[in-house]
């Protein structure tokens, strides 16, 4: 694996960046980064996901990208694409290993130049939308990748929790670390808000409910909605299947259009 | 442990090496200059903590590969079982997620302090038997995020396990952070003398999930962890209304007792999602005491006992050895 040796500016034609964080891990963010860039492919956007979780790397498995390569350009790493035309790329440590049950047991300075690596060596050409998935937490990972995009300008950070206090405590340290970093908030997204029963339609709160509205309401942030726990979800992501488009009916996907909806409005220059 | 990283420069000599960061392989390695600098040897810390632990009879990391799959919520309740059981069990709880510590709210412990004492830090103690410590004691306010790199959670682990004063205890359940990360080498490298009585590794029932476990265990074989089992949790819904069980994460295959067949690991049983444990864990009450009857309490009980039971005989084994 060496590394690219002339990355002039790979990552300065991405018009928009948008990073995906929550202190706490399970709550969704490869899940909520597939889907929003899923949805960004279907409103006619070109898009990168790009996935800096070197420990539990998800969105190759997410989008049926397991066991492929990424190929080298003179200017770095090509990213993998899962169509034809090339319009939704995806770089993850995932395509970089041998053997995908491999460990990466990497101390913090390691990690941190594998990412600054992704975010200057990977050629997103001319991607619109990069959507970038991150570990859980608040460490070395989240640090290397704020730091690295420092001059680029992104347009902000999207933070997931899930209902109960327990994860909301850790989004709310998360957002302390956004403000201490100088990456703006766009907004908080509450995942696995309540369970439908596929039987008696009863929806229990399998997770609670609330925390997450309640949390945007305390820290003056915009609330970007409620996605439910939805088993054609987490099934879809099993089979890396495109959950958008084969239950674009359900309240899931009406929840994750509308921020869609929302990313397609930044407008950089505001 | 092998100290030669997995994907390093062909001839790497090794991280603690003498000639590391030095060798002519390692130009251009992005961690020559990481390690040309890093002491060499083994860290003092390592005799400290064995010492420090003598009077802990048994050492339980829980581990898993990716997050939010009840760890803590496991590790907890692990705690409130085991002091529960028998008063006369001595119960620890530490928690070594730095940057997103749980154990604390969970335990219904938030805001309480630790004090310093001439044998190092008292920890926080929730019931007579059943003592816990996390970096949540330390922080200043709730919102206060522990922005910290690696060495520096390094630096705070390797202080909780030689600093806190424990007394004597007969089980120290150590929860950590999802992943294989500095804070998991460093809890080996630190325990490395104290010997751990073996990991146990919460997964979901999902792929998404096992195709992390299954880079964990890899991370116990490296380091030569011995696993205690797998527990599988959220393993089916049930609908309080109507009763019908939902797969909300499936086990699309063949979930975490499939996956321990595969790789001869002791499947340790499966644990439904059962919001009333989310529930208490958000009220920092034992789920075990909250709905004893329950199907998950139940479950959780014969778990508990099976991970009692063989710690015990090894170390019986090993008692018997040393005699
Ligand atoms: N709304 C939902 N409905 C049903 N299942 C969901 C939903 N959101 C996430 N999941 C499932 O929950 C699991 C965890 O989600 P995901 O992997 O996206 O979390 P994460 O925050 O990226 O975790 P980690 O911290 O380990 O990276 C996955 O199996 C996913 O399929
Ligand atoms: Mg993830």
């Amino acid at each position: 694996m060496a590394a690219p040796t002339d990355s002039t500016d790979n990552l300065s034609s991405v018009k928009h960046v948008i990073l995906i964080l929550s202190g706490k891990g399970g709550v969704g963010k490869s899940t909520l980064a597939t889907q929003l860039t899923l949805g960004l492919l279907k409103a006619g956007k070109k898009v990168g996901i790009l996935d800096v979780d070197l420990c539990g790397p998800s969105i190759p498995k997410m989008l049926n990208l397991e066991n492929r390569d990424v190929h080298m350009y003179p200017t770095g790493w090509l990213p993998v694409y899962i169509d034809d035309e090339k319009r939704l790329g995806v770089m993850s440590i995932a395509f970089l290993l041998d053997n995908k049950d491999e460990a990466v047991v990497w101390r913090g300075p390691r990690k941190t130049a594998m990412i600054r690596q992704f975010i200057t060596d990977v050629c997103w050409q001319d991607v619109e939308y990069l959507i970038i998935d991150t570990p859980p937490g608040t460490s070395d990972e989240h640090i290397a990748v704020v730091e690295s995009l420092k001059s680029y300008n992104p347009d902000g950070a999207i933070l997931v929790t899930t209902p109960q206090d327990i994860s909301v405590g850790d989004v709310r340290r998360e957002a302390t670390f956004c403000q201490k970093t100088g990456i703006p908030i766009l907004g908080i997204i509450e995942n696995m808000s309540g369970f439908v029963c596929p039987n008696c339609k009863e929806c229990s709160n399998v997770f609670s409910k609330g925390g997450g509205e309640a949390l945007a309401r305390e820290l003056g942030i915009p609330f970007l909605g409620c996605v439910p726990l939805d088993q054609h979800l987490s099934m879809s992501l099993e089979e890396g299947k495109n959950f958008i488009t084969e239950h674009s009916d359900s309240p899931a996907v009406m929840a994750l259009t509308s921020v869609v909806d929302r990313l397609i409005q930044i407008d950089k220059n505001l | 442990m092998d100290d030669i990283p997995s994907d390093a420069p062909t001839h790497c000599p090794g991280t603690q090496s003498e000639a590391a960061g030095k060798a002519s392989a390692c130009q251009g390695c992005p961690n020559q200059n990481i390690c040309a600098t890093q002491p060499k040897g083994p860290d003092p810390a390592i005799e400290e903590i064995r010492e420090r632990l003598l009077s802990v009879r048994h050492k339980i990391v829980v581990l898993s590969g990716k997050g939010g799959v009840g760890k803590s919520t496991f590790s907890a309740h692990l705690a409130y079982g085991l002091a529960a059981a028998n008063e006369d069990c001595q119960v620890g709880l530490l928690d070594t997620d730095i940057c997103g510590p749980s154990i604390p709210r969970i335990m219904g412990a938030e805001g309480e302090q630790v004090h310093q004492s001439g044998s190092g830090w008292s920890p926080v103690y929730v019931s007579d038997n059943l003592a816990i410590m996390s970096i949540g004691f330390l922080l200043s306010s709730l919102s206060d995020a522990v922005i910290w790199r690696g060495p520096r959670k390094n630096g705070i682990i390797k202080q909780f396990l030689k600093d806190v004063d424990w007394g004597d205890l007969d089980y120290l359940i150590i929860d950590t952070p999802p992943g294989t990360s500095d804070e998991h080498l460093s809890i080996v490298q630190y325990l490395s003398a104290a010997e751990i009585d073996g990991a146990i590794i919460i997964t979901t029932p999902q792929e998404v999930s096992l195709q992390d476990v299954r880079k964990e265990v890899a991370f116990c074989r490296k380091v030569d962890l011995p696993i205690i089992g797998i527990v599988e949790n959220m393993s089916g819904f049930i609908c309080p209304h109507c009763t019908t069980e939902s797969q909300i994460f499936p086990p699309t295959t063949g979930g975490a007792e499939k996956m321990c067949s595969d790789l001869s690991l002791p499947f340790l049983g499966k644990l439904p999602l059962d919001p009333r444990i989310g529930k208490a864990c958000d009220e920092g009450k034992s789920f075990l005491e909250e709905a004893p009857d329950s199907p998950a309490a139940k479950v959780f009980q014969a778990i508990m006992a099976v991970i009692q039971k063989r710690t015990e005989e090894e170390k019986m084994k090993e008692d018997f050895v040393q005699r």
